[in-house]
């Protein structure tokens, strides 16, 4: 978190006493650990999420056992696979089996560390901000394709290479459209674009100044997330379950916790950059004068901010899971099509509309 | 220095007897080149069960238990079939009560194999929620031919001459509160499925059969129908009584999975519309009306008559089959089954044919895939409507 001055002098007291400075160095990892654990949390509700909703259009009723309306089934799911038995493919390449799903895992957790929840609730306001998401999430596919070569399966590898060439192919269109949002407000550190986007209310949105990047931005990540219906690489009627086949126990559990965290950061990352970030949004009402009483305490606005985040990222999960089981799944030429040939163009069209508007407003 | 040349094989990939799609166990060797598809060779008779050999032990009333194991989710055909073919070698008459009865329970079941081949189908495709859609619509059928016949798939109901039991009470209402509801319903699917731009682009100029081809290959149901051949055996033969209602063949011409997908939709509606015909027609109403009518006159009263009942004749298990032979077809929702009888001066046949559609459809399925993608493998064979029971018997 960003500590401002008075709090550096307070752990400075502490450094000059010699045997604090252990602890100075540890308390550095709390907002870290608090973030992984936040997240961790958040994996578990999308995942009840999913099921309850997924239930409801189905007409039928989701996880009702495991704890009060069936919270605690995600938790039970990871202690499963947890005790399961670790599988190796006998001739596949161990270490590129194994290293696999470790990899899609940490580029997404590394994707957390510039998400802001709050004016100073990030763990690091980089210059580059939102790119920092979009070059690190590119690691990803080396780490499918590790699995999928790696497990000695024809299916797999398939599998692996179609999920490669989907994400290498939806990463453009994305980063047009950041970069039109960067325009638009003159910097890529994601508070800056939160801040942009607070004077107006709900009508400062970046939603209604870039609408098609917005679109735009929409399928693209679902297909980064890969996501019905753009989930080829692992269909279950053609492929089994494509790289994930012969993945058991914890291996395959970092897989679903990656496709998981992947559609968190996504739906989080829509929320900073379309839809306000932690701004409440609502203008002209006198609220915000009442909260400015308390901001002294400062961690009941905090808490607004988290949950006004939070529940923006909602209605973007609620659309990737309606979705889902809403539509079919494209065929892979024609999943490539709809990258490279009709989203590439209408993104750069986006952003010579960007470009010209911001030429004309100066 | 010089780089190792790589090969340049083709990648066979076996899609094995177990495999989630739901088509049952069908074995598909496929040789690919990337993504497309280079030859395709189905292995079948995983699910050989010897039924034609059974079908000789066992008496002709008792083998009920048997056909309804070969298309399980059209059961009514099959058993359909079974009495037809010694009803025509023994020219059996049938009441005309007992035909509508029939009738009606044929093209419930018509509709039932539909919706089942409607959920996986888009459930290959990706789509996995009207899955769920169908069974909702299948089990008010179940309810129906549970209230019929005692059993909600594998109904014992046909007899020789007839059907085993009259309907109860009250069935002719529920089955037009049935028919009201599934309107409903099939315009639900149109809204979801039919004019989704996803769904059409999977589907549409996929899987082409010329007419001219689908006749060559011996192809029958839907198959035929969607590839501009009007073919129905309902009209053809008129069997049952058919020819007194008024419904059309329904018949596309592209030849495309989605002309067979529009097809099915089609004859779902008309079933419909039959079943309501059917269902207002019927000779004597319903049961409770024809008891009380019964009741109502002494003695020789009009509703004994032999048009009223609902079996001429129950057979006696000693019903022998003359030395004859004949072909007996009935217009199956996947095609034409057929029997083909050898009748022997015995309770036994002497040779006891079944000619399941699903076996004959298959055929071209390795001629379809073989300029396709991978993906559209899963889309011909769903489109294709086989199940294993019968293709493998």
């Amino acid at each position: 978190m960003i500590i401002d001055t008075t709090e550096v002098q307070t752990i400075n007291s502490f450094s000059t006493s010699g045997f604090f400075k252990e602890v100075y160095g540890l308390i550095w990892i709390i907002p870290i650990l608090t973030l992984i654990l936040e997240i961790t949390i958040g994996v578990l509700v999308i995942v009840w999420l999913e099921r309850e909703i997924s239930a409801a259009i189905q007409q039928r009723i989701g996880p009702e056992y495991a704890g009060p309306l069936g919270i605690l089934q995600a938790i039970a799911d990871g202690t499963k696979l947890l005790l399961k038995e670790d599988l190796l493919p006998s001739r596949g390449d161990i270490r590129l089996f194994s290293v696999g799903p470790s990899i899609a895992v940490i580029s997404v957790l590394l994707s957390y560390l510039v998400i802001p929840f709050g004016y100073r609730l990030v763990l690091a306001d980089l210059g580059i901000g939102v790119f920092l998401w979009i070059a690190i999430s590119s690691i990803a596919p080396i780490g499918l394709l590790m699995s999928g070569y790696g497990s000695n399966n024809k299916y797999s590898f398939s599998g692996g290479l179609r999920a490669a060439a989907q994400s290498i192919s939806y990463e453009i269109p994305l980063t047009l459209c950041v970069l039109s949002i960067s325009l638009t407000c003159d910097s890529s550190s994601t508070v800056d674009i939160v801040e942009a986007q607070s004077k107006y209310g709900f009508w400062g949105w970046n939603l209604w100044r870039q609408p098609i990047g917005f679109l735009v931005f929409l399928i693209s990540s679902l297909a980064e997330c890969e996501r019905l219906p753009f989930d080829l690489p692992e269909a279950e009627e053609e492929l089994v379950a494509g790289y994930q086949t012969e993945y058991s126990g914890i291996k395959y559990a970092l897989f679903y916790l990656a496709s998981y965290l992947n559609l968190l950061v996504s739906s989080l990352f829509v929320t900073v950059l379309y839809l306000g970030g932690w701004n409440f949004s609502i203008p002209y009402i006198p609220i915000p004068e009442l909260f400015r009483i308390n901001q002294m305490a400062g961690i009941f606005g905090m808490t607004i901010d988290i949950f006004i985040t939070l529940a923006k990222a909602y209605l973007f999960l609620f659309i990737s899971i309606t979705t889902r089981w809403t539509l079919p799944r494209m065929r892979i030429d024609q999943l490539l099509n709809l990258g490279w040939k009709f989203l590439l163009p209408i993104s750069l069209g986006n952003l010579l509309l960007t470009t010209s508007s911001q030429l004309v407003s100066l | 220095m010089t780089v190792p040349v790589t090969r340049k094989d083709l990648m066979i990939v076996n899609m094995g007897p177990h495999h989630p799609s739901m088509h049952g166990v069908l074995r598909l060797i496929l040789t690919l080149d990337g993504e497309d598809v280079i030859d395709c060779e189905p292995i079948l008779g995983y699910l050989h069960r010897g039924m034609e050999k059974n079908s000789g032990k066992p008496n002709n009333s008792t083998i009920s238990t048997y056909v309804t194991r070969w298309d399980y989710l059209a059961t009514m055909f099959t058993e359909a079939i079974t009495v037809n073919a010694p009803e025509k070698l023994e020219n059996v008459q049938v009441p005309q009560r007992a035909s509508y009865i029939r009738v009606i329970m044929l093209e419930l079941s018509r509709i039932a194999s539909h919706l089942l081949w409607l959920g996986p189908f888009m459930a290959d495709i990706g789509a996995q929620t009207p899955f769920f859609y169908i069974f909702r619509e299948r089990e008010l059928i179940y309810n129906l031919f549970e209230a019929a016949t005692g059993m909600r798939m594998m109904h014992n109901y046909f007899r020789i001459g007839g059907v085993a039991a009259d309907l109860p009470y009250g069935w002719i209402e529920k089955c037009f509160d049935f028919c009201d509801y599934f309107l409903t319903g099939v315009v639900e699917y149109q809204k979801l499925i039919t004019r989704n731009p996803i769904f059409l682009e999977r589907v549409e100029g996929v899987g082409i059969i010329g007419g001219e081809e689908a006749v060559n290959w011996g192809l029958s149901g839907p198959m035929l129908r969607a590839s501009g051949i009007q073919w129905d055996l309902r009209k053809v033969d008129n069997y049952e009584c058919y020819n007194e209602f008024d419904w059309e063949i329904q018949w596309q011409k592209e030849g495309d999975s989605l002309a067979r997908y529009l097809v099915r939709i089609g004859e779902m509606k008309e079933s419909i519309k039959m079943i309501q015909q059917a269902l207002e027609g019927i000779p004597g109403g319903p049961y409770e009306n024809l008891e009380v009518r019964r009741f109502d006159r002494a003695k020789n009263s009009e509703w004994n008559d032999f048009a009223y009942r609902f079996i001429s004749k129950k057979p006696s298990p000693n019903f022998e089959l003359s030395k004859q032979e004949l072909y007996a077809r009935v217009e199956a929702p996947k095609g034409e089954l057929g029997i083909y009888l050898i009748g022997d001066n015995s309770v036994f046949p002497w040779r006891w044919k079944i000619r399941p559609p699903g076996f004959i459809n298959l055929q071209i399925l390795p001629e379809l895939v073989k300029r396709m993608k991978l993906a559209d493998i899963m889309t011909i064979l769903g489109s294709i409507d086989i199940i294993m029971g019968e293709v493998d018997r």
